[in-house]
């Protein structure tokens, strides 16, 4: 079987809901022609035609607005955020209209916001960034951030099956860098349940998206010195997988979260707080963390290495924590 | 003046305009007896507007009310108690008392999409109803109003502009009341009629006289035809006033004394009922029947909105996720084949007759280049404000195909000229 990449995976997910429901409909920028500045929605307009990929003006706002107005007709709509960096673009009509419409008056919206997110890709202060705790924090919306393909694939077409806004953050440097085979057929992935990618005993790293990868790199190394790791991958943020933080913490008595988000406000000061109130006893070391810099995300290579988390700082990390 | 409005149209206009300010006035006294728990916002000299322009939709078409839209919650066929309970923070409100003022709304029966506080976010998402309305076959139109105050947002613009490019059935009303909150109109926007706004979308707009709900009706009807035949968005700019101060808390001793003496003459109701009296629509027993009605009903609304217990306070953790307590299904007017493949299936390249200019009607899809044909015939006096350039009208099944290269010929031509 074909190897498929993360970016195809997702693809074939817009693909596969698209066929199977004509009330899906794909809104964004440069998204029919073109393909999408990533190409992820490239022969989506071809198959679908005009009326289902519908290519906007430079209007983050009225990109999210008429999905909103859409998804009340009883429509589901997916909108791109060329770079999810603009999503700050639209931050009000995603935390106030979205974001509280099923709470306050009963009317849902299915509606899903996908776009690239992440550094390493020298993308420089406005296309690097990982504003998904902007969303966590905001009770209504859904928040999904995929390390794999096979994830990505099942987690988007739950995302657009939901009946909630959902947002799904795409890491790009994955796009065209992992791959594997995804079953043939149809699968779906469910939101709010964490995965544990590798079990250990001695601690749990927790992770997500590009993340999440470098997390397991280190978690082989530190098992080449005796250190087994049990590695969790998120995927998603809100709801978050509170039952699967806890048990793993019980387990291993030692927690590590790494994420690429920056420090202050990150996920990691949550989960330390779930961790402290459901399981402090089981504690035996500080809850550690390993995050990117509270800073912008910046452009030159070796500002944006340092600035970044690697493999070598979680095994360091861990390596002190280890030591409890 | 004269539209193709029955006598009991009219009365039920005036009907409608009354209940409004009436109701305004029972939550007046509400607020004074501490029974409104949050901010009470009146439309005190605006009711004309509110009304008149929610008259001329049909039922299948979709509103979003603003906080001073009472009159067209009342057109919509919400009744006072739903109000009444808003403000009261009820249990028994729209919202279970999670909500209070306009916010509330009814996605499959009254077609009313409930407001938030931010100015101009309405707009784009209406613009999502009429898009949608429009690719399910609905042939509806979406209306929405904003003060001259909202019309500053950038979601003013952006929804504007995504509503013109895709030639939305969209209606957006401007209720110029000169003032947001205590900033005059002419420190908002440097122009005087905010109907010009429409030239910069390529899009029709008109003028009004907000306290004339003829006008207001007639120009509404007007653009609403023009929106459900598929010409594109239309912007209403209706003139008016804000007859009391922003809020209830608001003595709005900003406003000279002037104004509000000069607008006070050209009061809507007292106009209405001088237009009832003078075209013999009515005589002293009708209206004293539709004021004793009236009052009647308010003060058993009022009962019964009052007699709502508040909500238990576990609500409040309940609802924030639709967990499968609604089912999705958008009503489809058209067969849903013709958006699969193969029908669906275009060559995915522009066609572009000049340099940027797009064909409309590929682009925007079949629904969009579709007659239609609307109900009752109405004559309108109403002068377009801003008339949209013709050629944005144009429909791709006559326009031929151009090339997407200027020509040789037509290279050399420019290079001539330069």
């Amino acid at each position: 079987m074909a190897q498929v990449t993360f970016l195809e995976a997702i693809r074939q997910a817009l693909f596969e809901e698209m066929d199977r429901d004509p009330a899906v409909v794909m809104i964004g920028e440069d998204i029919g022609v073109y393909g999408g500045a990533f190409k992820v929605t490239a022969g989506l307009l071809e198959r679908f035609g005009w009326e289902r990929v519908i290519d906007t003006p430079i209007s983050e706002t009225a990109i999210i607005g008429a999905a909103i107005g859409m998804s009340y007709q009883g429509l589901r709509p997916v909108a791109e955020m060329q770079f999810i960096d603009f999503i700050a673009c639209c931050f009000n009509q995603l935390t106030n209209f979205a974001a509280k419409s099923h709470y306050r008056w009963g009317a849902p919206v299915p509606m899903v916001v996908r776009g690239p997110s992440g550094g390493g890709v020298h993308g420089g202060p406005f296309h690097s960034q990982n504003p998904e705790m902007y969303f966590a924090h905001t009770p209504g919306l859904k928040v999904i951030y995929p390390a794999t393909a096979y994830d990505a694939k099942g987690l988007m077409k739950s995302a657009i099956r939901d009946n909630n806004p959902v947002l799904f953050f795409e890491h790009k440097f994955l796009y065209r860098r992992i791959k594997e085979e995804l079953p043939e057929g149809e699968y779906l992935v469910p939101i709010g349940k964490a995965a544990v990618k590798r079990e250990g005993q001695h601690l749990t790293i927790i992770s997500y998206a590009a993340m999440l990868h470098t997390s397991l790199e280190a978690a082989e190394i530190l098992a080449r010195e005796g250190i087994e790791c049990e590695v969790i991958d998120l995927r998603t943020l809100l709801p978050l997988d509170k039952e699967t933080i806890l048990a793993s913490v019980k387990k291993t008595n030692k927690l590590l979260i790494v994420h690429e988000d920056t420090r202050t406000g990150g996920i990691a000061g949550e989960i330390a707080a779930i961790v402290c109130e459901g399981a402090f006893d089981d504690l035996d070391g500080p809850i550690v963390r390993v995050t990117s810099l509270d800073t912008p995300v910046p452009y030159s290579p070796p500002l944006e290495e340092h600035f970044l988390p690697n493999a070598e700082k979680i095994v360091t990390a861990a390596r002190e924590l280890a030591k409890y | 003046m004269d539209v193709s409005l029955t006598k009991k149209q009219k009365l039920e206009l005036y009907y409608f305009m009354t209940l409004n300010r009436s109701l305004e006035d029972r939550l007046v006294n509400l607020f004074k007896q501490n029974k409104v728990v949050g901010g009470l916002y009146g439309s005190l000299g605006q009711e004309a507007t509110s009304v008149g322009t929610a008259y001329a939709l049909g039922p299948g078409d979709w509103i979003a009310p603003m906080i001073r839209n009472v009159g067209a919650l009342l057109v919509r066929g919400y009744k006072p108690r739903d109000i009444l309970t808003q403000y009261m923070a009820r249990y028994t409100s729209p919202t279970l008392g999670k909500d209070g003022t306009s916010h509330f709304g009814d996605l499959k029966v009254r077609h009313v999409v409930s407001p938030i506080s931010m100015l101009g976010d309405l707009i784009p998402v209406m613009t999502g109803i009429a898009m949608a309305g429009r690719y399910l076959g609905q042939k509806i139109v979406a209306m929405t109003w904003i003060g001259d105050g909202g019309t500053s947002t950038g979601a003013f613009h952006e929804g504007m502009n995504l509503a013109a490019v895709q030639k939305a059935p969209f209606v957006l009303i401007i209720e110029n009341n000169g003032w947001a909150y205590s900033t005059p109109v002419g420190r908002q926007v440097p122009i005087k009629d905010l109907a010009d706004r429409a030239k910069a979308y390529g899009i029709q707009s008109y003028i009004m006289d907000g306290n004339d709900v003829i006008a207001v009706y007639e120009t509404t009807k007007k653009a609403v035809d023009q929106c459900r035949a598929g010409d594109g968005p239309v912007i209403i700019e209706s003139k008016t006033m804000r007859m009391r101060g922003h809020a209830q808390h608001d003595p709005a001793e900003y406003v000279p004394k002037e104004m509000f003496a000069k607008w006070k003459k050209l009061d809507p109701l007292e106009r209405y009922e001088k237009y009832l009296t003078e075209n013999k629509l009515w005589d002293e027993k009708t209206k004293k029947e539709i004021d004793t009605r009236i009052d009647r009903e308010l003060t058993a609304e009022l009962e019964i909105a009052e007699s709502g217990p508040f909500p238990p306070a576990e609500l409040s953790e309940q609802g924030v996720y639709c967990d499968g307590c609604h089912e999705i299904e958008a009503t489809w007017n058209r067969p849903k084949n013709e958006l699969m493949p193969p029908k669906s299936s275009v060559e995915p390249v522009w066609k572009l007759s000049a340099v940027g200019e797009i064909e409309q009607g590929e682009a925007r899809g079949a629904a969009a280049t579709d007659e239609v044909t609307s109900g009752g015939r109405v004559s309108v006096d109403a002068k377009p404000h801003f008339d949209a350039p013709a050629k944005s009208v144009q429909k791709s099944k006559t326009a031929k195909p151009a090339p997407t290269k200027p020509s040789a010929k037509k290279s050399a031509a420019r290079k001539k000229r330069s």
